[in-house]
């Protein structure tokens, strides 16, 4: 067990008018390893991602990465400072290449500046060719190689979450942050990209979730925390999740598909 | 003497609000920025001066064929040139540059059609008598502008607020989507506004035209860039504000030219409207909501 | 060698002028290609154009000074104005550099012992040569063209296509933006210089809203999606309104409804490269 968690929520909450999206919500994810989010549909999941990569202000508590105080900082900061994340209703860039979207990732770490830009000096160029390379390889981890000068307008639903993937990896964060990331996959393509997050965190990548699929979060993770109506209600290893009656409850009393997955994976 | 000054003002007042009503409406309800609107106020004036000279008319029936020339004005417009924006998704920047060109088409259209000179309405259309009122001096024309336009803002927000087909309304501004899959008939709403909002448009060009008693191709460019201003002021889409800001403009304008000196008069409007895009984006009164699409 | 000088005699100020239209269009271009529409350009163009003006009518300085300092008054201003309202968006944004411009023009209307008023300044020295105007254009273009092909204009599209997501990659949205109005306020302050040394006169009106018309319609009409784009607008644009002499007083209205056809027919502008693939892709296969 590491000392200092990498991320920790400290009694956060956010309010919205007199919505409480999230209440005293106490989490910690330690570094290396894959860590899993689960809760039924509105209960405040992605807000928890929105919070942690600043794009909403806490309205109370505190969060901290690698020890470090996230208030105030603004998310280009953040992502700097190594949090990458993917959106559940899929953000890339439609009208660049595959291999320009996952460059863009990159942005921080290009070390040229205008002058050399300007000139085509050797450092822009090598940098320049670093990122192409870098890129190449990226889209290899998720299959994706062989499409790098296709638009990424035209990608299926599943190839595009993977380039997602690869664009956040490519800004070389510490933690990643998944939201819902086989959402509308087949289950040919949840497999693959279960094996792929495994070999990802098998690189040194510490890995946050946010899933629906029992299955899958019970297959991948680790630590496991349950969210419900904006609060923590569980937290632990998939075998305490799967039988903790108060999971169990919420899920039935709101999606049957998740109970009958309980049901089956039980 | 203040009290004076203040009957200019609202006056004024009640003109930019009539004139900023109609440009909110096409944002509000149809979400374009629709920057011919300057135009057709012109075209309003001019259709009233036509009627009113080749046909030897009274005023009221000037007001009223401007009302429904300009309303199928803006109707045509929106068929022709809106309609198919709006059947192809397009961002919401490519409309607001198409209505430049159909502004660009109507004024040049109407200066090569009348020339560029400023033209007046019939002598006589507007009754010499005036009102005294404690003391303050009120033409007919002043009497006519003020309550013709507080009539047209309240049927408009009595319409908007207490019947079906402004709770229609107010659901295609918050999303058309969801307005379309409530059964409301998105589309023939759309016609109702640009027709709407267009006449009271041509109808502030009038009553302009007789306040200042010159009508030209140009006067619709300075009008609108003051509508801009009156619509972020009160707040984008937000009908209230256009009143409101409407008015508070008047005021702002006629106090600033007393108390100030009026070369600088068209610079109090931007300079206002930049101030408040600082530092209250939304308005005095309107909400950033973007529209859910 | 006859010819040339005859045509030159009659054509070098339009010529001239269709550089100046391009380097505007490009200016335009730069914000659009990072999201903005800032209408400001025209402003900017004005505060270039009367800053050189001044410096050279009244202070005889140097044509390159006067360039300089006619690029670098525009580029503070954008500067300026720029930190409170980048943080608009679209319309918003698009309206409140609109209202800058006119306020620009309004103050410039009226601070007449510096400016001449409604006047103008008159007797600028006709300095500009062609080659300033060709150099200028030639590296613009090479400067944005590298500025596409770095991480800056990968930002740039970036953010036009989604700012929040944009920012997740640790991209700092605002500074860009601000580096692309700067920019593009300090390449349309150069365009100003060019055109008030050309044409020796300089008024208010010519930098007001109708002019930020003009130039949002040349880089529209031309194709927004490279710098070809621009430059054939602002070529056809200038080439237009002589070539539509024959119209007379309506030649205007032509003008307005080619922009409302192009806006109509040819979303992306005339230079589209996405849509030449399309076609000859077709004629390859029927071939």
């Amino acid at each position: 067990m590491s000392a200092t968690p990498l991320l920790q929520l400290d009694g956060v909450s956010r309010h919205f008018g007199g919505l409480k999206v999230l209440q005293d919500v106490n989490l910690e994810v330690p570094q290396g390893g894959i860590f899993g989010l689960i809760g039924p549909n509105g209960a405040g999941k992605t807000t928890v991602f929105n919070l942690t990569t600043g794009l909403l202000p806490t309205t109370g508590g505190t969060i901290r990465f690698e020890g470090r105080d996230l208030a105030g900082v603004k998310p280009h900061e953040i992502t700097r400072g190594g949090i990458a994340r993917t959106f559940q209703n899929i953000r890339i860039f439609k009208e660049m290449s595959l291999l320009e979207n996952v460059m863009v990732g990159m942005h921080a770490k290009l070390r040229y500046g205008g002058l050399g830009l300007l000139a085509s000096s050797g450092l822009f160029r090598s940098e320049e060719k670093r990122a192409r390379d870098r890129a190449r390889e990226l889209l290899s981890w998720v299959k994706l190689d062989h499409k790098g000068d296709d638009t990424a307008d035209n990608l299926s639903y599943g190839d595009q979450r993977k380039l997602e993937l690869a664009r956040a990896l490519a800004t070389e964060p510490k933690l990643l942050l998944l939201d819902e990331p086989v959402a509308g996959m087949n289950s040919t393509e949840k497999t693959d990209l279960m094996h792929e997050i495994r070999n990802i965190s098998a690189r040194g990548y510490t890995i946050f979730m946010i899933e629906h699929d029992m299955r899958f979060v019970m297959g991948l993770c680790e630590h496991i925390a349950v969210l419900n109506f904006g609060r923590i209600i569980a937290r632990g290893g998939p075998d305490e999740i799967r039988n903790d009656p108060q999971v169990i409850e919420a899920y039935l009393g709101r999606e049957e598909d998740e109970a009958s997955n309980e049901g089956a994976a039980a | 003497m203040l009290e004076q000054q203040l009957v200019n003002a609202l006056s004024l007042g009640c003109v930019y609000a009539l004139f900023a009503l109609g440009f909110t409406l096409i944002f509000g309800v149809l979400g374009v920025i629709n920057l011919s609107h300057g135009a057709v106020f012109m075209v309003g004036a001019y259709a009233a001066v036509q009627a009113m000279a080749r046909f030897d008319l009274p005023l009221w029936a000037g007001l009223l064929f401007a009302f429904v020339f300009c309303g199928l004005l803006g109707l045509l417009i929106d068929f022709l040139v809106l309609r198919p924006l709006r059947a192809r998704n397009a961002p919401h920047l490519i409309p607001m540059i198409a209505t430049i060109g159909v502004a660009i088409i109507l004024n040049n259209g109407i200066q090569g059609i009348f020339g560029a000179e400023n033209v007046r309405f019939p002598a006589g259309v507007v009754s010499g008598e005036s009102l005294d009122l404690a003391g303050i001096h009120l033409t007919a024309l002043e009497l006519g502008i003020i309550l013709l336009s507080f009539v047209l803002m309240a049927v408009l927000m009595v319409a908007l607020k207490r019947t079906q087909l402004g709770r229609a309304l107010r659901a295609i501004a918050e999303s058309p989507k969801a307005a379309y899959l409530l059964g409301i008939n998105v589309e023939g709403l759309f016609f109702l506004t640009s027709f709407a909002a267009a006449a009271l448009g041509g109808l502030a060009g009038v009553l302009i035209g007789l306040y200042s008693n010159a009508v030209f191709p140009l006067m619709g460019q300075p009008m609108l860039h003051k509508g801009i201003a009156v619509i972020i002021l009160g707040g984008m889409g937000d009908i209230r504000g256009a009143m409101l800001g409407g008015l508070f403009l008047g005021f702002a304008e006629v106090l600033s030219v007393a108390y100030i000196g009026s070369t600088m008069r068209d610079a109090v409007a931007f300079g206002l409207l930049f101030l408040v895009l600082l530092v209250r984006p939304k308005g005095l009164f309107g909400s950033m909501q973007e529209r859910k699409v | 060698m006859d010819t040339l000088n005859n045509f030159w005699s009659v054509y070098s100020n339009l010529v001239l002028t269709l550089g100046t239209n391009a380097l505007l269009a490009l200016s335009i271009w730069l914000t659009l290609s990072c999201g903005m529409l800032a209408m400001a350009n025209a402003a900017f163009m004005g505060i270039g154009a009367y800053t050189s003006a001044i410096l050279t009518m009244t202070y005889g300085v140097p044509f390159p000074v006067a360039i300089a300092a006619g690029m670098a008054a525009p580029a503070l201003t954008a500067f300026v104005i720029g930190k409170p309202t980048l943080r608009l968006s679209g319309v918003y944004l698009a309206m409140a550099t609109l209202a800058f411009g006119e306020v620009v023009r309004i103050v410039v209307l009226n601070a007449e012992s510096l400016t001449g008023g409604a006047l103008g300044l008159n007797g600028i020295p006709p300095v500009t040569q062609w080659w300033h105007v060709a150099l200028a254009l030639v590296l613009v273009l090479l400067g944005l063209w590298r500025l596409r092909r770095s991480k800056v204009g990968r930002a740039f599209e970036a953010i036009k296509e989604d700012e929040t997501a944009a920012g997740l990659m640790g991209i700092d949205v605002q500074a860009h933006k601000m580096l692309a109005f700067v920019l593009g306020g300090a390449i349309a302050g150069l365009a100003g210089v060019l055109n008030a040394h050309q044409t020796f006169f300089i008024g208010p009106n010519e930098f007001g809203f109708d002019r930020g018309v003009d130039i949002l319609t040349m880089t529209v009409l031309g194709g927004i999606n490279g710098l070809t784009g621009p430059v054939l607008g602002g070529v056809i644009l200038t080439i237009l309104p002589e070539a539509l002499r024959a119209f007379g007083d309506f030649r205007l209205v032509v003008n307005g409804v080619i922009l409302v056809l192009i806006v109509l027919f040819l979303p992306k502008g005339i230079w589209d490269p996405a849509r030449f693939r399309q076609w000859f892709a077709r004629k390859g296969a029927t071939a």
